[in-house]
């Protein structure tokens, strides 16, 4: 059986937390997917509330300890990312995009993404599409068309409450994912760290000696 | 095995008591403190290059020059020379005029420099701070091998019958090693020249650099300056010491907690069991230290940072006498341990003196006794 890597990162900040909720109900709709087309999931979920001082360290001296290391990569090796934020004040949360910022830029290439985020209101759906979209497409991820917003009232709604219903829009992001990471081969690259740039030489480039 | 210290040479409050070295007052503690090294019996000083405050020494080889001076042994080095915003040919003249001053106790560890603004000040580009070292340092490493260079690149104007004067001590070139963190070019350009590569080996986890350092043995070996242990090696290093290890933690936590790079972050607890700096009793700094080669393989050079985070002047005197006295004669002793015969000494420059007089003696040999002034190359040098 084919198997393949997903990880699930998770910013909520309340112990429950409704993002933690989301995200768990995106990763078990997203394996169903994958289960469909015989391919084995192996999950990890980082939950940055447990990386916090870690990922604030990681700012200050510019290095990992060994447990946001391992997170960071997991994630780097990964066939699928299922990135769920509770939207503050605008936007992604700052220990979200802290978390992004102690990658490498080139951590997340190619990586098949699915967005989803928290609110308490509705009004705040489009944060998914202004902000953590541009995010990941500047990072060269693929992010999947549908993101999955969940505001408070959307937690009484059922499968019956036309496509925009909650269950409705995260299983046809599941869906998407799917399938990205079916074909992924992320998991199984070989990336070798000291590969030079072409072209280069020892003695220097660009037409000295 | 040589063994020394390096400074960067900030300009720090003392969190202690709020006080704030002078830059003279600074300059000159530096001073005295290479000259402690000395006189604790330790090999090398290496001094740093900055040009933007809190730091001090924008122009290393004035003082080094004044150290040649005043010491009789120990080597003079950087930590780092910049090789992007430096013109090679300065470099070139200025530290070949410094062996001369000091007798051939110098050499030098090429660094490209993080911070940004300093590059457009010196008319460069951070973004291609890599490229410009590659190029500057093979420019350099032509201009003290060859008495005449022409030279065009992509950097610097052009040269054209330029000679760079004065010539190295001896005909040879100062050692030079290259710093690098994270860069396989570095390690790559250290390799193919068969110089020196140094890891700074602070404030990151060692693991990082061992990967780094063993890249650099493998392409030394391919390039063809001998066996991959035959690389020579340098490491960095932090510690903090007192006859109680606990006398040593509480003395150093808030120097620790407030300094430049790791202050405010993580705690003293977690940055000395992620990362080489050892805060404890001489014994402890010894054990962390002997267990390095196990690490990294055999190596020639241990550097320690001992005056940063605005330690006082007298702190750091004493903290020399017990790395003099206590730590580093033992270590001499465990590092010699089942060292292997074929792994080379710390560079010196009388050991590369003798060893390119024996390789221009093979060559007129090989060319019938006529050939003499034979130029060097950096085979022969390592």
């Amino acid at each position: 059986m084919t198997t393949r890597s997903l990880v699930v990162v998770s910013a909520g900040l309340s112990q429950p937390s409704s993002t933690r909720l989301l995200a768990d109900r995106l990763t078990t709709s997203t394996v169903e997917r994958l289960d469909g087309f015989g391919v084995e999931t192996t999950i990890e979920v980082i939950e940055l509330r447990d990386l916090g001082h870690d990922i604030v360290n990681n700012l200050v001296t510019g290095f990992p300890s060994p447990k946001l290391s391992a997170a960071i990569e997991s994630l780097t090796a990964a066939d699928g990312l299922i990135a769920v934020t509770p939207i503050f004040t605008t936007s992604y949360s700052g220990l979200f995009k802290s978390f992004i910022d102690v990658l490498d830029p080139s951590a997340l290439t190619d990586l098949p993404v699915l967005i989803g985020a928290t609110g308490g209101t509705e009004r705040h759906s489009l944060a998914l599409d202004y902000s953590m979209r541009p995010l990941f497409t500047y990072l060269h991820a693929v992010v999947v068309p549908t993101s999955v917003y969940a505001a408070s009232s959307d937690w009484g709604t059922g499968a019956d409450g036309g496509t925009g219903a909650l269950p409705d829009r995260m299983s046809r992001a599941a869906g998407e994912l799917a399938a990205l990471v079916r074909d992924s081969d992320r998991s199984s690259r070989v990336i070798d760290p000291f590969a030079l740039p072409a072209g280069f030489s020892p003695v220097g480039g660009y037409g000295a000696q | 095995m040589q063994f020394g210290i390096f400074t960067v040479g900030d300009v720090t409050t003392d969190p202690t008591n709020n006080s704030t070295p002078s830059e003279y007052e600074r300059i000159k503690a530096i001073l005295t403190i290479a000259q402690k090294a000395e006189e604790v019996g330790l090999d090398v000083f290496a001094l740093g290059e900055h040009h933007n405050p809190p730091f001090v020494p924008s122009s290393p080889t004035t003082m080094l020059g004044y150290l040649a001076a005043k010491t009789e042994n120990i080597i003079l080095s950087t930590a780092t020379t910049l090789i992007t915003t430096n013109d090679p040919v300065k470099i070139a003249e200025d530290y070949a005029m410094l062996q001369h001053v000091a007798d051939g106790r110098v050499d030098l560890m090429m660094g490209r420099g993080n911070t940004g603004p300093v590059y457009p000040w010196f008319g460069k580009d951070i973004r291609e701070g890599i490229p410009l070292a590659i190029e500057n340092y093979a420019l350099l490493h032509r201009l003290w091998r060859e008495e005449f260079v022409n030279w065009q690149g992509k950097f610097r104007t052009p040269l054209q019958g330029f000679q760079s004067t004065p010539r190295p001590l001896d005909g040879v070139a100062p050692f030079v090693w290259h710093g690098s963190i994270r860069s396989p070019e570095i390690a790559e350009q250290a390799a193919y020249y068969g110089d020196g590569f140094f890891a700074k080996n602070i404030f990151w986890p060692k693991e990082h650099y061992m990967k780094l350092i063993n890249y650099y043995r493998q392409r030394f070996e391919h390039y063809g300056h001998g066996t991959a242990d035959q690389a020579i090696v340098g490491l960095g290093g932090q510690a903090f010491m007192a006859k109680n290890s606990q006398d040593a933690v509480k003395q150093f936590r808030p120097y620790f907690d407030n300094a430049p790079v790791y202050g405010h972050g993580p705690t003293l607890e977690d940055f000395t069991e992620q990362t080489p700096l050892t805060v404890g009793s001489p014994q402890q700094v010894i054990d962390r230290y002997a267990s390095m080669r196990e690490s990294f393989g055999d190596y020639q050079r241990q550097l320690f940072l001992m005056d940063h985070a605005g330690l006082p002047l007298k702190t750091v005197l004493e903290q020399l006498d017990i790395l003099g006295e206590e730590v580093v004669p033992v270590l001499r002793k465990e590092f010699a341990k089942n060292r292997p015969a074929h792994v080379p000494d710390g560079p010196t420059h009388a050991a590369l003196v003798a060893k390119a007089r024996a390789a221009e003696a093979e060559q007129s040999i090989g060319f019938g006794g006529t050939s003499i002034n034979v130029p060097l190359d950096s085979a022969a040098v390592n």
